[in-house]
């Protein structure tokens, strides 16, 4: 099948479960590992993550396809997309200040962390070669963002069990259990693979 | 070379526009007005643009609170204390925060932003750290290897320090040395007499600061000092004391004893035993020898280790005549100045005597 004619709903779906951005791709690792210490900041920033995607996601698509390609400039994506997520990053970070301190302080707090992160840049660069229409794209950033938040929720859930619960040996304390954990989840999504392809 | 040129333009472009996005958000959201800053109480107070954060708008301002992470909330050393207007705890300074902190209003500089007046409080060090541009006043060969150098401040200008502090003394290029390099020495001088910096400077064979100190330097110089700094200087309690030093380990002592003069502090008994080869190594003997007549609680105890001749001081190393003096030290405090060796062979021999080692203070010179 085509790409073009896949259902965003479909690759929504899809960038959530098979092609998950972090299990599969193993994209946005550091904020991952370091906030999935406390299940509300991961919330939080999974929601900035979901936010940032989501909307990033067709801005990209629009640079690339009416900027990027009209003068042949594809190579230069890299450094076209960064800019572009830094400043909207920023912009919205200063909107959700002056708007809403409680909207700051849940979600606001985190966009700065984000600014650089992997997966967002990621995200844009995976729509690109997948070749996606600009509706495509935006179920895609949707889904890209809802995937992260969906795994780093899951790592903060057992990490904070763990803590409680179970005792782990000095040398994997911390970033090396997670990192294990984080490889179990991620073979447990290859179970999803084969219900949805997109690519 | 056309393809080059659009892809300057169309970055340029692209950049160009993004940057005028930002500038119209900023004007519109994050412009939040002149705010004041009141730092310690009315100690000082700066009128900034508000919208930054609390650490990049106090280092505008030259106000430096130490940051290891540059602002990005991953080192949690640039705590301060906000009194009123830093908003609510926000959770990327929870991590690094104790309880104790937390009930005490301390937050992180840099992710405090600074969007109405706001009252704050941080050490009296960093605010008292200034650069000056002195001229020395006089050159004094105590010894054979020790100089003592008296710095004017600039017309009305005063360094406040606490006793047992010290400063940078920065060289200037000379002979092959093409560089500005800087070196600490202790201040020797009481903190009342705040209108200059004494310091005790040792000549290090080929060190380049002494040597530009020895051999460069002459009265009437200009020289620059940044200072003061350290966390060596008298604890506020009513302890007796017991000092050692050697060589120019003497400067801070000499600086907290006549603090204890100025101060008025004659209920704690303090001893200053001073560690010297021979009889040449000892300068500042007729002062220390006065104050302790005029002043009953002070002690001076030089002690020479390799000098055999008829001479009214203490006779051995250091460390056996502190031992020799003194039976149980459980009480004490103690405040060690000198070489790496001499204090860490100190330190055995006082918490072999009972001395807590959380009371004995040092500054190793290396």
């Amino acid at each position: 099948m085509d790409i073009q004619n896949v259902h965003p709903f479909i690759i929504f779906f899809a960038a959530i479960t098979t092609n998950n951005i972090l299990l599969t791709n193993f994209l946005g690792m550091c904020s991952f590992l370091a906030v999935s210490k406390d299940l509300k900041s991961s919330l939080g920033l999974g929601a900035a993550v979901i936010f940032v995607s989501t909307f990033t996601a067709p801005i990209n698509w629009l640079v690339y396809h009416k900027l990027l390609v009209p003068y042949e400039l594809e190579y230069l994506q890299y450094i076209a997309f960064i800019v572009v997520i830094a400043a909207f990053v920023q912009i919205i970070e200063m909107v959700v200040e002056r708007v809403s301190t409680l909207l700051y302080l849940t979600l606001g707090i985190f966009l700065p962390l984000i600014t650089v992160n992997c997966a967002i840049l990621g995200c844009a660069l995976f729509l690109v070669i997948r070749q996606y229409t600009f509706t495509q794209s935006i179920a895609y950033g949707l889904g890209a963002g809802t995937g992260w938040a969906l795994a780093i929720a899951a790592l903060a859930g057992i990490r904070a069990r763990m803590e409680k619960k179970s005792k782990v040996i000095p040398e994997l304390e911390g970033a090396g259990i997670a990192l294990v954990i984080t490889g179990i989840i991620a073979m447990a999504f290859i179970g999803f693979s084969g219900i949805v392809r997109i690519n | 070379m056309t393809p080059i040129i659009t892809a300057v333009l169309v970055l340029s472009a692209l950049s160009g526009i993004l940057t005028l996005l930002l500038l119209v958000a900023e004007f519109f959201f994050a412009s939040y007005g002149e705010c004041t800053i009141d730092v310690n109480k009315g100690e000082k107070t700066f009128k900034v643009e508000g919208g930054a954060s609390l650490l990049t708008t106090l280092a505008g301002q030259k106000l430096f609170l130490p940051s290891g992470c540059g602002g990005r909330g991953s080192c949690g050393t640039c705590k301060c204390r906000v009194l009123e207007g830093g908003g609510p705890l926000l959770p990327t300074e929870v991590p690094y925060l104790n309880d104790e902190e937390k009930k005490t209003d301390v937050r992180l500089s840099c992710q405090v932003k600074v969007r109405s007046d706001i009252k704050i409080e941080v050490p009296e060090e960093l605010l008292s750290i200034k650069e000056f541009d002195t001229v020395i006043e006089s050159i004094t060969d105590f010894t054979h290897d020790i100089k003592g150098l008296r710095f004017k401040l600039p017309e009305g200008e005063t360094i406040r320090f606490k006793a047992g502090q010290f400063a940078n003394l920065f060289s200037r290029p000379y002979d092959d040395v093409r560089e500005e390099t800087s070196r600490a020495y202790s201040i020797s001088s009481a903190p009342s007499d705040n209108r200059a910096i004494e310091l005790v400077i040792r000549y290090v064979p080929n060190g380049m600061v002494t040597t530009y100190v020895f051999k460069h330097l002459k009265e009437g110089d200009k020289v620059r000092l940044i200072g003061p700094f350290g966390e060596f200087f008298l604890r506020d309690t009513d302890r007796e004391i017991v000092c050692i030093a050697g060589g120019s380990g003497l400067a801070p002592i000499r600086s907290i004893i006549l603090d204890m003069i100025d101060r008025g502090i004659s209920n704690r008994k303090a001893t200053f035993f001073f560690g010297a080869v021979s009889q040449r190594d000892l300068y500042y003997v007729e002062e220390f020898k006065a104050i302790e007549k005029k002043h009953p609680w002070f002690r001076f105890v030089p002690a020479l280790s390799k000098d055999d001749s008829d001479h009214p001081y203490e006779k051995g190393i250091i460390t056996e005549v502190v031992a020799r003096n003194y039976g149980d030290m459980k009480e004490l405090e103690a405040y060690l100045c000198g070489s790496p060796g001499m204090i860490d062979a100190c330190v055995k021999v006082l918490t072999g005597k009972g001395m807590p080692i959380d009371r004995v203070y040092y500054d190793k010179f290396s």
